[in-house]
């Protein structure tokens, strides 16, 4: 056997030995290592007009499928051009070879290409649009069953899971809590540090309280929670429902009678509903806290000055604006987690585009309805 | 990287003495996970153009035997050589170019997911080889139809096949570079007979035509009467018999007995 032997570089030689009849000696390896050159090598073979046409293949060291299949291809091309093509010197243990491969008709090859067409760009476009409309339906039919389910878990609060509920709330609140209150420390501190500077000059250092008082607790606190919660658990879900759905599994649960929404959906909506107001509460200590911490240092106002000027600026009013966006985010980012890990097919590729697809959409959403909020809070004056 | 010289590769052949007559050689390999021994001091030698069959009971170690050869699992001792190389002393390139000459049919297929079948064959050749377009279709769409896929699913995702025919486009990347080895998890389990017959001639064929070297696990009692050479039983931690079906016959171990001349087996002859 050939292994790890130096290949025999595929040689052909072409003798015409007159009237009319030529002869095309193969010599070498024609394995699948050394096909590309031989198959080069054919192409710049200049064949003669001879009709009649005799390959010899006896000289051939060692043969596999790939070198039967570009013999064959070769004798087929000759027989196109109008010769008559026979192979000589084959043994019987290669006769079987070509028998099976003769056996064989592969489609006119066509190379792929995907030409830009304008036709093709309002195909896609199209395409998306509908895609769009499907998924809005998508997330109303999955929000339906939520509403059915939940309807049927007050009746019978005894299929509410509440172990499933407490594994997703461990998973996406506590887990969740250091890293939250370390990049809302962090925020809280930038804020309060950007914001000292600017206000020094004019002597009013001591509203930068009010300045980041006001805007941790209305907007940042909860922008960036539900954005690190979106990151976290939005891709952990679609991850797990995609996963599941690429193992059969959603379909096993359907088949055992069970409702998906009911057992996957509702504990990880419901978990993170209750998680994210927790976690926004966690991330607006820790901005405060941080916002502290700084003016002390770099303004040199004391915890107690900070504290009476915070009660001064903020009510909780400031605080529950902030609170009662959480479990509208958190749905939102239960929705589109769900929904995009349902739409999972069975490719790893579609399970990595769904779970982007999943954090971009949350992302997006969640800084849409917090501009919804804010013009409704707004218009009731809060 | 590319590979090296192959007259370095052939040199490194002859001093570590590569042996004409077995392809795969394992001595005194223990593998365990934990404090679980599941093979110990198994020995094994495949012989070259032979199909051997491979059997044991569910959970004796079969899979993993094929696991630590392919060297996927780690073994804790003993020295599994391959064509001749010592697995874990060869270099990169000789492991490369062992691995270029091997295929593997691996129990659930292990297709690659966001590839289309042909484009699942190509892999192998598009990594190894420098091969034109136009012939690496063609060669994928012959080994497709050797394996008896309809052409059509030549652009269709592993998701959009069935089972069995998973099976077969796995064993058609298996064979992509026309490996002198071929490593057969259970290739016709889940096949319905006819398909199952069609595989057998078809390994049988490919066995005698090219030469092929078969390493394949298997419950297939047809399989095992009908193509392979020789047949190695699993069990007690290593292998318990291996010969041809009819030293089977004349074994003495409880459960070669049950396996080869129980109801199931009987039945069919």
């Amino acid at each position: 056997m050939a292994f790890l032997e130096k290949n025999i570089a595929p040689e052909l030689g072409l003798v015409a030995d007159g009237a009319d009849h030529q002869l095309l000696a193969l010599s070498g390896d024609w394995t699948v290592s050394t096909i590309g050159d031989a198959e080069k090598e054919l192409a710049e073979l200049e064949i003669g007009k001879d009709r009649l046409t005799c390959i010899d293949v006896s000289k051939i060291e060692h043969l596999d499928t790939s070198g039967a299949w570009l013999i064959h291809k070769t004798r087929g091309q000759l027989e196109f051009g109008g010769r008559r093509v026979a192979l000589a010197g084959v043994s019987p243990v290669r006769q079987t070879l070509f028998d099976e491969i003769e056996k064989h008709h592969p489609p006119r090859w066509k190379p792929e290409r995907n030409p830009f067409t304008i036709i093709g760009f309002l195909e896609t476009t199209g395409r998306q649009v509908v895609d769009a409309g499907k998924d809005g339906l998508a997330m109303l039919h999955i929000l339906g069953s939520l509403g059915m389910v939940l309807a049927t878990v007050i009746k019978y609060p005894k299929r509410l899971r509440s172990i499933s509920i407490a594994v997703q709330f461990d998973r996406s609140c506590i887990g969740a809590v250091p890293i939250v209150a370390l990049m809302s420390f962090l925020i809280g501190g930038i804020i309060s540090q950007q914001g000292g500077f600017y206000l020094k000059q004019f002597g009013a250092d001591i509203y930068v309280v009010d300045l980041a008082g006001i805007l941790v607790l209305r907007e940042i606190g909860v922008i960036l929670t539900a954005i690190m919660v979106a990151g976290r658990s939005g891709s952990a879900f679609t991850a797990e429902l995609g996963a599941m759905r690429m193992q059969e599994e959603v379909d096993a649960l359907h088949v055992i009678g069970l409702s998906v929404t009911e057992v996957l959906v509702l504990p990880r909506i419901l978990a993170l509903m209750i998680a994210l107001p927790i976690l926004t509460f966690f991330a607006d200590m820790a901005a405060l806290f941080g916002s502290g911490l700084i003016v002390w240092i770099y303004l040199d106002i004391p915890p107690a000055a900070f504290l009476t000027q915070l009660q001064a600026a903020i009510t909780l009013e400031t605080l529950t604006v902030g609170l009662v966006k959480a479990p509208f985010m958190a749905l939102i980012i239960g929705l589109i987690a769900c929904v995009e890990g349902l739409k999972v097919e069975g490719s790893s590729e579609s399970l990595g585009r769904h779970t982007t697809m999943s954090v971009v959409k949350a992302i997006f959403l969640v800084i849409v309805v917090d501009g919804i909020f804010a013009v409704f809070f707004a218009a009731i004056g809060v | 990287m590319s590979l090296a010289e192959p007259e370095d590769i052939a040199k490194t052949a002859i001093q570590t003495g590569e042996d004409s007559e077995n392809v795969l050689s394992v001595r005194g390999v223990t593998v365990g996970f934990g404090s679980k021994i599941i093979l110990e001091n198994l020995d094994l030698d495949v012989r070259r153009g032979e199909v051997l069959g491979f059997v044991g009971g569910s959970g004796t170690g079969k899979s993993v035997l094929m696991r630590a050869i392919l060297g996927l699992t780690p073994k804790r001792t003993g020295f599994i050589s391959v064509f001749g190389y010592d697995m874990s002393t060869a270099t990169q390139i000789e492991r490369r170019a062992i691995e270029r000459r091997w295929g593997v049919l691996f129990q659930q297929g292990a297709l690659f997911s966001s590839l289309t079948v042909k484009q699942n064959i190509q892999v192998p050749m598009r990594e190894h080889l420098k091969l034109s377009p136009q012939l690496m279709d063609e060669l994928a769409t012959l080994k497709i139809e050797l394996v008896g896929l309809p052409q059509d699913s030549a652009d269709k995702l592993p998701s959009e096949l069935s089972g069995g025919m998973v099976k077969r486009a796995s064993l058609a990347r298996a064979l992509a570079l026309d490996p002198d080895l071929v490593f057969l998890d259970e290739p016709t389990s889940g096949l319905d007979p006819i398909g199952a017959a069609a595989f057998d001639s078809l390994i049988a064929n490919l066995s005698s035509t090219l030469g092929l070297t078969v390493y394949m696990v298997t419950h297939d009692l047809d399989s095992l009467h009908s193509i392979c050479d020789r047949v190695a039983v699993l069990g007690k931690k290593r292998v318990l018999a291996i010969g041809t079906l009819d030293d089977m016959m004349k074994n003495d171990d409880s459960w070669i007995k049950s396996y080869f001349k129980g109801e199931r087996a009987l039945r069919r002859v």
